[in-house]
């Protein structure tokens, strides 16, 4: 995802000389071959993000596209004023490529993971925040964002997902894809965790509980209307992410369904990262379990609304 | 200390005019840097105020926000905006907030207020324009206690890096900051050894003397190779005696009509 996304910087700089890219001391050789065709317009700056993206903001002002990579958490946390006031007040076309979201770095520890990015850039105006589920998603949303006008911020994974996305259900930034469908319940999701949506899904069909899938690729401009729709013909919503439960797309979906007075009648789910920094190392997956961010718990989950032990309600 | 012939009085009474609309504001911080703006705008800068995103004009961001007052009065006296519109200086619907805000006030190329942002801004802008193959000029003015921040240091290294001649750093040195003397609360100290080490080439100049501020900034950049950073000595609260060197004149709120008439009696 992170390789497809790149590589796409590279190509849309090809053919549009508004593109430039700004990396914070990347690993050895990132687009090296954007740096030969266009020096002018490659900037490898060091470890110093506010001063990146400030720079960014700088070069946005004189019509330029930039679009600034590094680690995922320093691109956030690190200088969320930068990105609050030279970004989001001055509506300004940077693009945030974070590598890195969610648990990716699991082995690294908690100052390395980006659980709660997701949260805190959808509190911004202006800002667009995009998950893809997959490399080939990444490619089609990497095309749509030259032309988009305002700030935007997408969250990598951690490369060779899976892919999951299909061409033939099309990719709009703010348009939420449903991946599956079916009447008993929704599943919502962005990012990899729609990986984890459909597997919840296939399970729960062997059961006869059959749930649409949502993938919520862009968790700002949040697709609402789409959300409460399905949400309220099934009554029945989970919500998995791999991301802080305080703030992320489950608290966007309810917000949309409280927002719709959609709420009565409507039980919601919210499955994502507990309230306290992660304690444990391992890989991605295994933190992933240990949080209970898996397919067997979006099933669970959906189970219980559902009727007890499993049985459908109708 | 250089006497302030009648334009620079006559510019303070443009920020006090301001600050009376809005009762309030950043007085001393404006005050010393009245001379620096009047000479960029008076006899250095290009720029055309009826078309003030004119592609060929110098870029002059406002780094230290709260200085807006005196921003805004050059603005107005060269045309950007009427200047009556100095008295609507923080009301509700003005354009004219107590930072400045790019796309709200003709001629503010950044907004600004939060310390520590228009450097790395402008290093952006430089970049952009030596890449557009522009002659244009950024000029970017910090305070001395903004340069506390730690991402002033980080634009100072790219700068320095990328050779960035079109760049010209302003630091309105006036020693004082919000709590105290800067050379207490956070000493800048060596500030021209350090702004030499990180890459740029530095001049230090009276910043209330015009005469000398116009041979300086009338001479760059004063490396061909290397961004500039011109180091202006200044008086927090110049040209109104009890807010000269006053901590407390830092920023001002609730201004009584008669504390505003002990200002202007200085201005006369």
């Amino acid at each position: 995802m992170r390789k497809a996304a790149i590589e796409a910087v590279g190509a849309l700089a090809d053919r549009d000389e508004r593109v430039v890219f700004i990396g914070s001391d990347l690993g050895p050789g990132v687009l090296d071959s954007m740096r030969t065709r266009h020096p002018e317009r490659f900037f490898m700056e060091g470890v110093a993000e506010q001063h990146v993206v400030g720079m960014a903001a700088g070069l946005a002002t004189e019509g330029f596209r930039p679009y600034v990579n590094t680690i995922a958490t320093f691109l956030t946390r690190r200088c969320y004023e930068q990105v609050a006031i030279d970004l989001c007040i001055q509506d300004l076309p940077v693009v945030l490529l974070a590598s890195g979201g969610g648990a990716v770095y699991a082995p690294l520890g908690p100052t390395h993971l980006a659980v709660e990015d997701l949260a805190i850039l959808r509190a911004l105006p202006n800002m667009t925040v995009v998950a893809p589920c997959d490399a080939d998603e990444m490619r089609r949303l990497m095309d749509l964002t030259l032309d988009w006008p305002h700030p935007m911020y997408i969250r990598f994974a951690k490369g060779g997902d899976p892919v999951v996305s299909r061409p033939e259900l099309g990719f709009e930034i703010g348009r939420a894809i449903e991946m599956e469908q079916g009447s008993d319940g929704l599943i919502v999701s962005t990012g990899v965790a729609t990986q984890v949506a459909l597997a919840a899904a296939a399970e729960l069909r062997t059961e006869g509980i059959s749930c649409s899938v949502l993938h919520v690729h862009t968790v700002k401009p949040l697709d609402a209307q789409v959300i409460v729709d399905r949400a309220a013909s099934c009554g029945r919503v989970v919500v998995v992410e791999e991301h802080v439960v305080a703030g992320g797309l489950g608290s966007a979906v309810l917000e949309a369904l409280a927002d719709a007075d959609a709420l009565g009648g409507t039980s919601v789910r919210r499955i994502g990262i507990p309230d306290r920094f992660a304690d444990k190392y391992g890989s991605q997956r295994d933190l992933m379990e240990h949080w209970g961010i898996t397919s067997g718990a979006v099933a669970s989950a959906m189970r219980s609304l559902t009727g007890e032990g499993g049985h459908r309600v109708r | 200390m250089t006497q302030l012939d009648e334009r620079s009085k006559y510019l303070r009474r443009l920020v006090v005019s301001a600050l009376d609309g809005g009762r309030r504001g950043h007085l001393g911080s404006s005050l010393s840097m009245v001379e620096v703006l009047r000479v960029l705008f008076d006899d250095v800068m290009q720029y055309r105020p009826t078309e003030p995103n004119w592609e060929g004009r110098d870029r002059f961001i406002l780094s230290k926000g709260h200085g807006c007052l005196t921003l805004y009065a050059l603005l107005a006296d060269k045309g950007f905006f009427p200047t009556e519109e100095l008295q609507s200086f923080c009301h509700r619907d003005s354009r004219l907030g107590g930072h400045p805000e790019r796309g709200k006030v003709p001629g503010v190329e950044a907004t600004t207020g939060a310390l520590g942002h228009g450097f790395p801004l402008a290093v952006g802008v430089a970049a952009a324009l030596r890449i557009k193959g522009s002659s244009s000029r950024v000029f970017v003015m910090v305070g001395d206690g903004e340069m506390n921040e730690g991402s002033n240091w980080e634009a100072a290294m790219s700068a320095g890096k990328h050779r960035l001649s079109n760049l010209v750093l302003l630091v309105d040195y006036n020693k004082l900051q919000s709590y105290g003397p800067t050379s207490v609360v956070m000493d800048l100290e060596p500030l021209a050894d350090k702004l030499t080490s990180f890459g740029m080439a530095v001049r230090e100049v009276d910043g209330h003397d015009v005469g000398a501020l116009r041979s300086v900034l009338g001479a760059l950049p004063v490396d061909p190779a290397r961004p500039t950073a011109v180091i202006c000595h200044t008086v927090k609260g110049r040209g109104v005696p009890f807010a000269e060197g006053n901590p407390e004149w830092h920023h001002k709120s609730n201004l009584s009509d008669q504390e505003l008439a002990m200002i202007r009696e200085h201005l006369v």
